[in-house]
């Protein structure tokens, strides 16, 4: 394990606070979101895109050489537009005014034509593994060096499709591809672990030539040593794909969020707006 | 590709497969040096295929995925979206059924995946969980997706090399084996979203898809020898329709007769009706296809006289709308 650079960490711990922030007044300014399954995945998305473990260039959105993420998730999609307009992929004013509006190209789920950044329109839960999977073989037939990230839940890992994907990432030894699980424990309708048990989810991976690590998905320290110890994407060298379970916490960060599925699409008004910005911010002070 | 009488023809036509035809096209393709990829369903283990012989030669660029279609999709999707025009041929009734994966993956991502599904109809002969039958209305339903029938072998070698460069997602239908040979010659113009006229005629239209298009051409032949003149038309795209070749055909003949090997729930019959209600046009249709149920077990050719919609059964519906009877049947001497 390489040394980790706990400036960073203090700073990615920093971003996390700024982000939730803009997640909450954006939720404000538009209506609705889906703050639980955000909240939960934030820490991780902060890490990949601020913490360069993900390449990219928010003034060239289709660089040849990035790295790609593809959110499997994609109800999640509030939380990285408000990431993508904080890195400069588009002014975030056209989040606030063009999200689910008739003119507007901001969705609830993600739409790779009109949104920077995006580079798969996803929504479906399960069809995010196939994708990034036909992007790493694209990866190994041009001797590229990026990598393909795909993010998803646990809940959606009851999706078949997700096992047919783990089955071709692991025959074609995928070294260019991580598949990053958010292990937050809630689905839209209730705990993953009454609507459909999946654990032991290492076991399974393992079992399907996976090489797999467990970590805590809101220990900033955690993440940044887990994605720092990544091998170099590599397309060509044969290797087993690489899973990270996430654990993490539904509604992470605002107590009444937590651990629930009421909280998978919400609205704030403007008194929760302040109460959430607050809550986050004594967090940060409390960290020091 | 065998030489043989089938599926109602008078005379003796040649046959090809469309399969074939499209596998050994595309490995011109890529003989040439042009770059695709190509995913497969078990395919590329099967030596005699043309596209598993495709995996053989250029395994960098063929992908098997095993007996996981809806996984293949979203592979297809995948390479597509990294700048692969990509290729993903598999047994009909198991491709248009992921309808999920192609309408989100593919779609709705508005990529070049090229989706093939083969043993289109009743032509696999399997019984319905094998049949292909409600394909065409679930992909002219979707966003952003063209929906292809080559009319014989030839034309859905063309269709490859169009492919390459055509913008969009693709539906190509194609046979599980030979179907007759429409076209001698292939100086004919093919151009998506643009009917052939297979045959003039000026009594009625025949519209037909694949094997429908072949027993309209005989069925057109028939009636030549009865003073009957019928117009054929390929409708080798589904979508976009050819709605001005439609509307031609019913200003100028008395009336219109669409064929396909499909549910006439939602198909090319459906597309052509249509077409025809929305514009006002007043002509006699008559859809003729698989009806509303499960289909029936046997081979291709039984099925087709079974359900009305080979040679035969075209003559009998080209004189019904003319009001005209059959010729008496001739003398035949030894």
């Amino acid at each position: 394990m390489p040394e980790v650079d706990m400036k960073l960490v203090a700073d990615l711990e920093d971003k996390v606070i700024d982000i939730k922030k803009q997640l909450f007044d954006m939720t404000y300014h538009i209506g609705i979101a889906h703050l639980g399954g955000s909240l939960s995945l934030c820490d991780m998305a902060v890490a990949l895109y601020y913490g360069g473990f993900l390449k990219f260039d928010p003034k060239n959105p289709k660089l040849p050489d990035r790295d790609r993420l593809i959110l499997s998730k994609g109800h999640t999609a509030c939380l990285f537009y408000n990431i993508l307009s904080d890195l400069g992929f588009y002014p975030r004013e056209n989040l606030l005014t063009g999200y689910n509006k008739i003119e507007g190209k901001f969705g609830q789920h993600p739409n790779r034509k009109y949104v920077p950044g995006i580079e798969a329109s996803t929504g479906s839960l399960g069809h995010g593994l196939s994708i990034a999977t036909g992007m790493a073989l694209a990866g190994r037939m041009d001797k590229a060096n990026w990598r393909v990230f795909c993010l998803t839940g646990d809940g959606e890992l009851n999706e078949g499709v997700i096992w047919e994907g783990v089955m071709m990432a692991a025959k074609y030894q995928l070294g260019n591809l991580v598949l990053i699980v958010d292990v937050n424990k809630y689905s839209g309708g209730g705990p993953t672990s009454v609507v459909m048990p999946m654990e032991p989810l290492e076991d399974k991976f393992k079992a399907f030539n996976w090489d797999v690590v467990r970590i805590d998905g809101h220990n900033m320290e955690a993440i940044v040593k887990t994605l720092s110890a990544l091998p170099p994407s590599d397309s060509v060298t044969r290797r087993k794909p690489i899973c990270i379970l996430s654990d993490t916490m539904k509604g992470h960060g605002i107590p009444w969020m937590e651990n629930t599925a009421i909280w998978h699409l919400g609205g704030l008004d403007s008194d929760k707006v302040e109460e959430c910005c607050a809550i986050v911010e004594n967090q940060r002070k409390v960290r020091g | 590709m065998a030489t043989g009488m089938t599926f109602s023809t008078d005379t003796w036509v040649e046959m090809m497969s469309g399969r074939d035809m499209a596998g050994i096209e595309l490995m011109k393709i890529a003989d040439e040096g042009q770059e695709f990829a190509l995913i497969l369903s078990e395919e590329s283990q099967i030596a005699k295929s043309k596209l598993g012989q495709i995996a053989q030669k250029y395994p960098d660029r063929v992908f098997d995925v095993g007996i996981a279609e809806m996984n293949g999709i979203g592979v297809a999707a995948g390479l597509a979206l990294s700048g692969k025009v990509t290729f993903f041929q598999c047994f009909g009734p198991f491709l248009a059924s992921r309808v999920d994966q192609i309408y989100n993956d593919v779609a709705y991502n508005d990529v070049p995946v090229r989706l093939i599904g083969t043993h289109s109809g009743l032509t696999s002969g399997g019984g319905p969980t094998h049949y292909t039958v409600t394909d065409i209305a679930i992909m002219r339903a979707i966003p952003n997706m063209t929906v292809i029938v080559p009319g014989d072998a030839n034309q859905a070698a063309r269709f490859m090399r169009i492919a390459m460069t055509y913008p969009g997602p693709m539906y190509i239908r194609l046979p599980r084996a030979d179907i007759p040979m429409v076209y001698e010659n292939q100086d004919y113009k093919l151009e998506i979203g643009k009917a052939v006229t297979a045959k003039e005629g000026t009594d009625i239209t025949v519209i037909g898809v694949a094997t429908g298009l072949s027993a309209a051409v005989a069925a057109s032949n028939r009636l030549e020898d009865e003073g009957i003149s019928v117009r054929v038309l390929d409708m080798h795209t589904v979508k976009p329709l050819d709605t001005e070749a439609i509307l031609k055909a019913a200003a100028e003949t008395k009336g219109i007769i669409t064929v396909e090997d499909h549910s006439i729930v939602g198909g090319l019959g459906e597309a052509v009706t249509d077409t025809l209600a929305m514009a006002g046009a007043c002509v006699k249709v008559k859809k003729l296809g698989i009806p509303d149920e499960f289909a029936a077990l046997g081979y291709p050719e039984e099925l087709y006289a079974h359900y009305g919609y080979d040679a035969e059964g075209i003559t009998r519906e080209v004189r019904a709308m003319l009001g005209v009877s059959a010729p008496p049947p001739k003398d035949v001497k030894d």
